[in-house]
């Protein structure tokens, strides 16, 4: 098993620590993983990203061009990406920042409207664990359980108090999650 | 204080501040520069000084951080400090007095673009730097390139060993990408730091008084008046780098068995190059790698071998070649040799190894 | 009266201090920095501290102390000192540790070093030799170089507008929270060498009980560096250097 996921969208959209989440819950599994942050000219123009892979096997290049998976959270970063989704492979994305839509028919796209639900929630924190559930619920590289561990290791003793809400909210993202 | 391994998910940075608490060093002594930042900022969150004992000191410079480990290596104690190109550019005054007198200590270089301030991004421009060495004389470091958080972690143990088994600066040529990305890391156990009475027995030569009533004291010095002396000195040195080059090469070979082309690549580069490898290895291309672990002493014998046996080379370096001329000079030209390259913080990514080769080897 | 009646013990009231060995000094007659030296061994050997002191020489006249001073000594690269004193005194925590430098080496390359060792607060002592001259080197201009005082580099005197002002940088220290001790002495009376070998030891003692940083600065001659005889070197010291450096203690808490 190896998936190699694409996480982009605006900084401060909490995606770098979604990633790590994800990172952790796939250590939790026994798997080896990889966190990247982006490099280089993509950096560019306000938009963050981060590569994550999970794998049984060790990790070759933690720098890729092709994706199983890309969660894309911006039109910049569905222009970016959208076609560095290898054929078979998962797009997903927020349409509460899209305006061009993809139209990609040789991969699997599914929306998630994580932005006008963490509103509905008055939590604009759970907006990324929101995702986080739906990437589980469409890709179940790993489970709940994981990321609910995951969540243990990432967080800081002070915050483990925050994790019910943010179990909930994985598991919301995971009912909302909707296949176009 | 778990005295056991313990895995988790950590920078390449991150992975050298547990591993220099966990291995047993006695002080870290460092200046805020990036991409490494998060070195001083881990000890200073994890406090050594009140579990192992070990000393962690925010210097004023990296010229201070140099001299603090010079001098704290010089008292037989283990030091290491962390820095990044123009910091490691300040620090290279002192790493020869560090060599000719037998210091033992650790540098931690996270390479970032260069030259001058350049970028934050990571950079392998620093080869040169840590190999050659931008200090005065005749002079080596081992110099020991991780290519993941890993290996980050296990060479703090690796340098520890080295440094004290042949009293030498040991560099770690990181860079920014395996110092700010994040992998699972296993952590070792904890191992006690020396106590006072096995530093003197272990650092007869080492200056901390202890035990001078039976013996001379003890100077460490570089400098000598008389020339001949100086040469006698320098002879023993190079005696040593011999010793040093005949029995501490380390390399990784990733499927060269049946390769005609041989990508030559370290660090980070070496893992993008094992992506790329992976993708022509599936279009059927007999591809393999040489992943030089020690850059000084810098594996020619591997390299001459399979120069010998391969139809070309590749050198994929985030630089303009710089380890390029030692893959050359190794290889004694036995076959073809390319490079690609990227500088400035500029990374490569797998498609262009794989255009490359696709190019040359039609 | 026999030699072996002289050299007997109930007779002896002065000797070499014991920690000072046989090797020929390199300092030229009438240099401070023999006198200071002894006085060093003399209160190493007093303390009992031999087994656990640890000296940093400087770059400078005083570049071989450890030729002649039988402890464990560390040569630090030009300006150093305290960087290397401070790193060995916090993983030597009940250690002696002391700096020995000259003005080019503390006050002029190695200004940060020793400001901000002395502002964390080291448990270190620093011995600042202040002769106003580069000796090593051949006399050159100092950052305590006097206004007016002929060097090799300021031929014609010393001019603020061409070198700047000399540099008082013990009463810099002297405002740092770090320090406890800082005080100017010399060595070119009796008993300014008598007062000189009590600050030592008064900053040795704060080092070792962890009271902060002390520094002790003597003022000293350079009587090649000033092409004068000792004796002539001794006077235009009284006169010269200690109207714009006054003895006493700067600072002691």
């Amino acid at each position: 098993m190896k998936e190699e996921i694409i996480i982009s969208g605006f900084g401060g959209q909490g995606i770098l620590s979604m990633g790590k989440i994800l990172a952790y819950a796939g250590i939790m599994e026994g798997k080896e993983v990889t966190w990247m942050p982006s490099y280089g000219p993509e950096q560019r123009g306000g938009t963050a990203n981060v590569t994550v892979i999970l794998s049984d096997k060790r990790i070759n290049s933690p720098v890729l061009n092709t994706y199983d998976t890309a969660i894309v959270l911006n039109q910049p970063s569905l222009d970016k990406f959208v076609n560095c989704v290898k054929p078979g492979g998962t797009l997903i994305y927020d349409p509460a920042n899209i305006l061009t839509p993809p139209s990609r028919t040789d991969i699997n796209i599914y929306t998630i409207e994580a932005m006008s639900e963490s509103a509905k929630m008055q939590n604009l924190k759970v907006f990324n664990m929101l995702l986080l559930g739906g990437l589980i619920k469409v890709r179940p590289i790993v489970t709940v359980e994981d990321v609910v561990q995951g969540l243990r290791k990432a967080l800081p003793e002070r915050h483990h108090h925050l994790i019910p809400m943010n179990e909930e909210a994985i598991r919301h993202g995971m009912e909302i999650i909707q296949r176009l | 204080m778990h005295n056991d391994h313990e895995i988790l998910l950590l920078k390449g940075n991150e992975a050298i501040a547990h591993a220099a608490i966990r291995y047993g060093y006695d002080g870290f002594f460092g200046y805020p520069i990036t991409p490494q930042s998060e070195i001083l900022e881990t000890l200073a969150l994890l406090r050594p000084w009140e579990t192992t004992g070990m000393v962690v000191l925010q210097s004023e410079s990296e010229v201070a951080s140099i001299n603090m480990i010079y001098a704290g290596g010089s008292t037989g104690k283990c030091v290491l400090t962390s820095s990044s190109s123009v910091g490691i550019s300040l620090m290279q005054e002192v790493i020869p007095y560090m060599a000719i007198s037998e210091v033992p200590a650790l540098i931690v270089s996270v390479q970032r673009g260069g030259p001058g301030l350049g970028t934050i991004q990571p950079s392998q421009s620093d080869y040169t730097q840590a190999v050659y060495g931008g200090g005065n004389g005749d002079y080596h470091n081992i110099v020991l390139a991780p290519c993941s958080v890993q290996e980050s972690c296990d060479m703090v143990g690796l340098a520890k060993e080295l440094m004290m088994k042949w009293r030498t600066p040991v560099i770690i040529l990181s860079d920014g990408s395996i110092g700010q990305m994040m992998e699972k890391c296993t952590l070792p156990p904890y191992t006690p730091r020396r106590t006072d009475e096995e530093i003197r027995q272990q650092c007869p030569w080492a200056v901390n008084g202890l035990g001078i009533k039976s013996r001379k004291p003890n100077v460490v010095t570089s400098l000598e008046l008389d020339q001949a002396f100086m040469e006698k000195r320098n002879k023993a040195l190079q005696e040593k780098y011999k010793q040093i080059e005949n029995t501490e090469v380390r390399a990784e070979y990733y499927l060269t068995d049946d390769a005609e082309t041989v990508i030559v690549a370290f660090g980070s580069a070496a893992r993008i190059s094992m992506g790329a490898i992976d993708i022509l290895r599936e279009q059927g291309h007999k591809i393999g790698l040489l992943r030089p672990i020690t850059l000084w002493p810098f594996p020619n014998n591997e390299v001459l071998e399979l120069s010998k046996r391969a139809k070309r080379i590749l050198v994929v370096e985030l630089n303009e070649g710089q380890m390029l001329r030692d893959v050359e000079w190794a290889s004694q030209f036995s076959c073809p040799i390319d490079f690609i390259g990227h500088s400035g913080g500029v990374i490569m990514t797998p498609d262009e190894i794989v255009e490359k080769i696709c190019s040359i080897a039609k | 009266m026999d030699e072996k009646i002289i050299k007997s013990p109930e007779n002896i009231v002065y000797q070499k201090p014991r920690l000072m060995n046989d090797n020929t000094m390199h300092y030229c007659p009438g240099c401070g920095h023999s006198i200071v030296h002894k006085l060093v061994a003399e209160i190493i050997d007093e303390m009992q501290m031999q087994d656990q002191t640890i000296g940093v020489c400087p770059v400078g006249c005083a570049v071989f102390a450890y030729r002649y001073l039988d402890i464990d000594w560390i040569e630090a690269p030009h300006g150093r000192a305290p960087s290397c004193a401070s790193a060995t005194k916090r993983l030597w925590p009940n250690h002696l540790v002391f700096t020995y430098q000259g003005d080019g080496d503390l006050a002029c390359i190695g200004t940060g070093e020793t400001i901000h060792a002395l502002n964390r607060g080291e448990n270190i002592t620093i011995i600042f030799i202040n002769n106003a001259i580069y000796g090593m080197t051949g006399g050159q201009m100092a950052p305590t170089t006097l206004m007016g005082m002929k060097t090799s580099t300021c031929p014609y005197g010393r001019q603020a507008d061409l070198h700047g002002f000399p540099l008082k940088i013990s009463d810099i220290a002297a405002t740092l929270e770090g320090t406890c001790y800082v005080t100017r002495q010399a060595v070119n009376t009796v008993g300014n060498i008598a007062r000189t070998k009590k600050a030592i030891r008064q900053a040795f003692e704060n080092s070792l009980q962890g009271r902060g940083s002390s520094l002790v600065e003597i003022v000293s001659t350079c009587s090649a560096g000033w092409k004068m005889s000792p004796e002539q070197s001794n006077k235009w010291l009284a006169e010269n250097m200690l109207p714009y450096y006054p003895l006493g203690d700067l600072k002691k808490l």
